[in-house]
């Protein structure tokens, strides 16, 4: 009879103890990499929300930029580990299907950063907008010269990418797609345009070979802050970075610091931190009230440059600096 | 009777040199800019570090191995020797050696493993590939060390010859190359390297150390890949821990379009020098063209695939 009661007991308190558990939201974050500081800051992000909802974080990525395989491996292994939510910032599109399967089981799959088709929400910066305001800035501190613009893109097919060198083009005043192509535009007035795979040492070999087609190449658009910094160095190698304009998208505290060294002419800031915050509190509501997030939500995007030029609103580097990202 | 074919160094040999011919010919042709001494001092400091990886990677296929962690030890190199000077004020000699030493150790790692455990070298490289990535990752906190010491850029800088800019980091990579094709060609250490690839067990029979032979070939090529990474913080002017990258597959493809054999044992490394500027002058020529670099990555795929079958071929015919 003793050792009956004390199985019920145990067999209960097993019981209560896995009902308190199952009341936490499992979330699942999967980014594209674990080291580039917009993926660090979005996973703090994530963590802190999480904190302080009362919810449970799983992390995850890819080795680098387009490692899909990893993704894919994630988001089975998270579901299986019981996440109701997954927030995925997409290295391509051979996610799709994984995605539809945890859709399928009625996990909420909400896109972050970069848009992915079928995706329940998309919490991220409008690329094509930032890449607008670049191009409206490098239009007004160019002035009547003729432009000579080098596009240093981060490889073909990708949609962030089209999406910030076609809203360039826009701003800037030339005919380009719009943001709906993976396409990338050009017009007379892009002299040159070369892939740079976001890094250094890529962005360098770009520009210097831009220079080499075009040396009278008075604009750089450039698709993020690393690539920028190559690309300076080639600028400043051939003795020409005073009188080009450099503009760029990510607004990262390093990038930041060089808008202030006049390295970038101006650069539209993006807020990792508050996509994944609204991420894992959508998490949370799903959860709670099974209502999924939808539709696409602007995490915000402000352009911060050094000088402020005529017709174009733009906030400056001390405004920049405190809500950058990245290490300060 | 011999005839002028006889004479000429076998196809898989001259090839890249054909090829870089053809390549250039057809962006001379093309564009305005790419004839220009300027440009092609540019492209040989475009390909310089990926160059001097290469030559370290040539040693490992001509013994039959290959290295997949090249470009990772590379980005660990670069990154130990600018933090070691930034955190801890080392002098910049100090520093250096130490991010070359860094890669060496691995390359030491590398070859024990191959050696005393009897482990193919893909699966060991591919494992010290991502081993030295995330120490790469981990020391450097992912980021990127900007503030770096004069002593380790002056490579980077140019220098006048006959009116055209050369870089130093050029001319140091060319030297090696010189070097390391007497030490292959005319001495015996240099001709054991070929012998264990061609045939190790019958290099073994005839008393050559092939273990020996293998182990220093591995700790060699990780000194190369040291350095290259000073080379590569000499042309950046920081160092990025997420270099490399690209780098470990051009060094690759370098390499087999240069004539040596995947198979061991045959193989000129200034084929590995010309098979790496082939590299280079695609991606700088068709910039120039304005055509996309999807273009480039299929033109050098098609390289490689004919670069593969014409030493495969001659390997039937001429044996």
């Amino acid at each position: 009879m003793k050792r009956l009661t004390a199985v019920c007991l145990a067999t209960a308190a097993l019981c209560v103890g896995m009902h308190a558990h199952a009341a936490e939201p499992v979330i699942g974050l999967i980014t594209k990499t674990e080291t580039n500081p917009f993926f660090v800051k979005m996973k703090e992000g994530a963590q802190a929300e999480a904190k302080k909802l009362g919810a449970k974080l799983m992390t995850a990525s890819g080795k680098k930029d387009g490692d899909t395989a990893a993704q894919i491996t994630a988001i089975e292994n998270m579901v299986t580990a019981g996440a109701k939510t997954l927030l995925i910032t997409s290295s391509g599109d051979a996610i799709l299907p994984a995605v539809k399967k945890a859709q399928a089981k009625g996990v909420q799959v909400i896109a972050l950063d970069s848009p992915f088709e079928g995706a329940d929400a998309l919490f991220a910066t409008d690329n094509y907008k930032a890449g607008i305001l670049i191009g409206q800035y490098a239009k007004a501190a160019l002035g009547s010269k003729p432009a000579k613009i080098a596009m240093l893109d981060l490889f073909p097919g990708h949609p962030v990418g089209a999406q910030r060198h076609n809203g360039f083009m826009t701003g800037f005043g030339l005919k380009a797609h719009d943001a709906k192509s993976n396409e990338l535009s050009a017009t007379p007035e892009t002299v040159c345009a070369g892939d740079t795979d976001g890094n250094q040492a890529r962005g360098q070999t770009a520009m210097e070979n831009c220079l080499q087609k075009n040396p009278d190449i008075n604009v750089v658009y450039t698709i993020n802050e690393p690539a920028v910094a190559g690309a300076y160095n080639a600028l400043k190698k051939a003795g020409k970075d005073k009188g080009v304009i450099i503009v760029s998208v990510d607004g990262g505290c390093a990038g930041v610091a060089d808008v202030g060294k006049g390295v970038i002419a101006a650069t539209s800031q993006q807020y990792p931190l508050k996509m994944a915050a609204m991420g894992v509190a959508a998490g949370v509501e799903y959860a709670k009230g099974g209502k999924k997030a939808s539709g696409y939500v602007d995490t915000g995007v402000t352009l911060i440059a050094k000088n402020a030029v005529a017709g174009v609103d733009s906030k400056d580097v001390q405004t920049g600096t405190d809500l950058c990202w990245g290490k300060k | 009777m011999s005839t002028v074919k006889d004479r000429l160094p076998p196809l898989s040999q001259l090839g890249p040199f054909i090829a870089l011919a053809v390549a250039c010919t057809v962006f001379g042709l093309t564009t305005d800019n790419f004839f220009t001494a300027a440009n092609f001092s540019l492209i040989l400091q475009q390909v310089m570090v990926v160059g001097v990886i290469a030559i370290g990677q040539t040693l490992i296929v001509l013994t039959a191995g290959i290295d997949l962690s090249c470009g990772m030890l590379m980005a660990l190199g670069s990154i130990v020797m600018t933090k070691v000077a930034q955190d801890f004020g080392l002098p910049t000699p100090l520093a250096i050696l130490l991010g070359i030493g860094a890669t060496t150790l691995f390359g030491l790692l590398n070859g024990l493993l191959v050696t005393r455990i009897k482990l193919p070298p893909f699966i060991v490289t591919l494992g010290t590939m991502n081993v030295a990535f995330a120490i790469t990752q981990l020391y450097s906190s992912a980021q990127t060390v900007t503030e770096v010491p004069e002593g380790m850029t002056w490579l980077g800088n140019t220098f006048e010859l006959a009116g055209n800019p050369v870089a130093y980091g050029v001319v140091l990579m060319v030297a090696l190359y010189l070097a390391t094709w007497f030490w292959l060609r005319d001495t015996a250490s240099g001709r054991h390297v070929y012998a264990v690839g061609n045939n190790p067990e019958a290099t073994r029979l005839i008393g050559i150390p092939t273990d020996r032979v293998l182990l220093g070939v591995y700790v060699l090529a990780g000194l190369f890949y040291g350095i290259a990474s000073l080379l590569s913080v000499a042309r950046t002017g920081v160092g990025d821990p997420n270099g490399g990258q690209t780098e470990n597959l051009d060094a690759i493809t370098a390499v087999v379009l240069g004539g040596t054999s995947l198979f061991g044992g045959r193989g000129v490394v200034l084929g590995t020098l010309a098979g790496a500027i082939v590299v280079g002058v695609l991606r700088n020529g068709l910039t120039l063209m304005g055509v996309s670099s999807v273009y480039q990555v299929l033109i050098t795929g098609i390289l490689v695939i004919v670069a593969v079958t014409v030493d495969q071929l001659s390997r039937k015919g001429g044996r």
